[in-house]
């Protein structure tokens, strides 16, 4: 396993108030746990992944998923279990519209 | 529109069984509830370890329900998860739910865990069995891709009614585990045909180890477990001598009967339906399968 840490400052976006999951842990899939907690504006994005050695790949998805959404005082947790960075955009996308929909 | 049961999730299939919007969930993801073992084992986990467990309203009617998901680790039950399960089953005897809903999709204990997950799945029929000893019905729902299997095999058999599809597979030792332990002339686990045949939820049905068969629909299951609910509804639901005894009865019958047969064909034209309708099984939509087993099926 792998941990990788994301914190992004500055956010202009707020997000619901019931934290969400979305995915499952199976192969090629992920989930991911998005909760609102105070971080003076800021984004976190904690990655727990099976697949080693990608940290460079993830950098890049998180970074684009930031530009597209720009969340502040976001908690979002991941467990990866070898996604596609073009699965974990989706996932990262349904999360955060699964809050959205809530408000 | 129909919402298939089998593509669901585990929170997608309770949030639909259960009256809109009135699942409230016991340990969400949010806690962090997670397997002590798989991290040390260096594997992944899930926050919610595989199992979503709560209460809501089923057509008004206050119940508790628990859901597996299946895509993680097959279901398969772990220190954390059992006790997520035992722990809805003792909260629904002391906050006296009406019943208790449990859709199992499971490959059966987590041997990653070890002995820890075998003790979790005897306590979960300990449970299962307490609570039906209170008078409140425990309903079991099959109809993921990965069936139900191993010791959550028994414990869904230790429940009142069980709800299946066709798609549904239900049994103690999985088709790969029989070909492994038993070589492929015993059991060939590629052959789809007959898995189904032997395991699936039509033959389940006509053997009388599951009480509905339903299709492949979140809205055709929940309908079953109203009804079932309602079956029981000033009725007792413990399990007694009398039921025990009549169970072994119906199995002796069985194995007198059937015990010679090399596939479930025979077991169906044994029970009185003909050869062509034997063939026929297969193809049919659910309710004309359960027409056509009325007659001939054994109640169980």
């Amino acid at each position: 396993m792998e941990t990788l840490n994301f914190r992004f400052e500055n956010g202009t976006r707020k997000i619901g108030l019931r934290p969400e999951l979305v995915g499952v842990v199976s192969s090629g899939n992920l989930e991911v746990l998005i909760e609102p907690v105070d971080l003076g504006g800021a984004c976190s994005v904690e990655i727990k992944t099976a697949a080693r050695g990608f940290g460079a790949i993830w950098e890049a998805v998180i970074g684009d998923f930031h530009k597209r959404w720009q969340l502040a005082d976001t908690r979002i947790a991941i467990n990866d279990m070898g996604a596609t960075p073009a699965v974990v955009s989706l996932r990262l996308d349904q999360a955060v519209e699964s809050m959205v929909e809530e408000r | 529109m129909n919402h298939s049961y089998l593509e669901a999730n585990a929170r997608e299939r309770i949030a639909q069984v259960l009256d809109a919007g009135s699942f409230e969930e016991f340990l969400p993801p949010a806690q962090r509830v997670v397997s002590p073992h798989l991290g040390q084992l260096d594997a992944p986990v899930s926050f919610d370890d595989g199992v979503v467990v709560g209460r809501g309203s089923l057509f008004g009617a206050s119940v508790f329900a628990a859901a597996q998901e299946g895509g993680f680790m097959g279901g398969a039950v772990g220190e954390v998860h059992g006790a997520k399960l035992v722990g809805l089953l003792k909260r629904a005897v002391q906050e006296r739910a009406t019943a208790v809903l449990v859709l199992l999709e499971t490959g059966g204990v987590r041997l990653h865990e070890a002995n820890a997950g075998l003790i979790a799945v005897s306590e979960v029929m300990r449970a299962v069995l307490d609570t039906r000893a209170q008078n409140i019905p425990v309903i079991v729902l099959i109809g993921g891709s990965n069936g139900c299997f191993g010791g959550m095999g028994i414990v869904a058999r230790c429940a009142n009614v069980i709800i299946m599809s066709e798609e549904a597979r239900l049994a103690m030792s999985g088709p790969e585990v029989i070909e492994t332990a038993n070589g492929v002339e015993e059991f060939d686990s590629r052959d789809r045909a007959l898995v189904w045949r032997t395991t699936g939820g039509k033959h389940r049905y006509l053997l009388g180890d599951c009480q509905q068969l339903v299709a492949d629909d979140i809205a055709a299951f929940r309908g079953a477990a109203k009804e079932a609910l309602q079956a029981f509804t000033g009725t007792s639901t413990a399990l007694t001598l009398a039921a025990l005894e009549a169970e072994q009865t119906m199995l002796a019958e069985r194995i007198r009967r059937f015990g010679a047969a090399v596939d479930p064909l025979e077991i169906w034209t044994g029970l009185g339906l003909s050869e062509a309708q034997s063939h026929d099984v297969a193809m049919l939509e659910a309710d004309a399968f359960v027409a056509l087993a009325a007659a001939y099926r054994v109640k169980g």
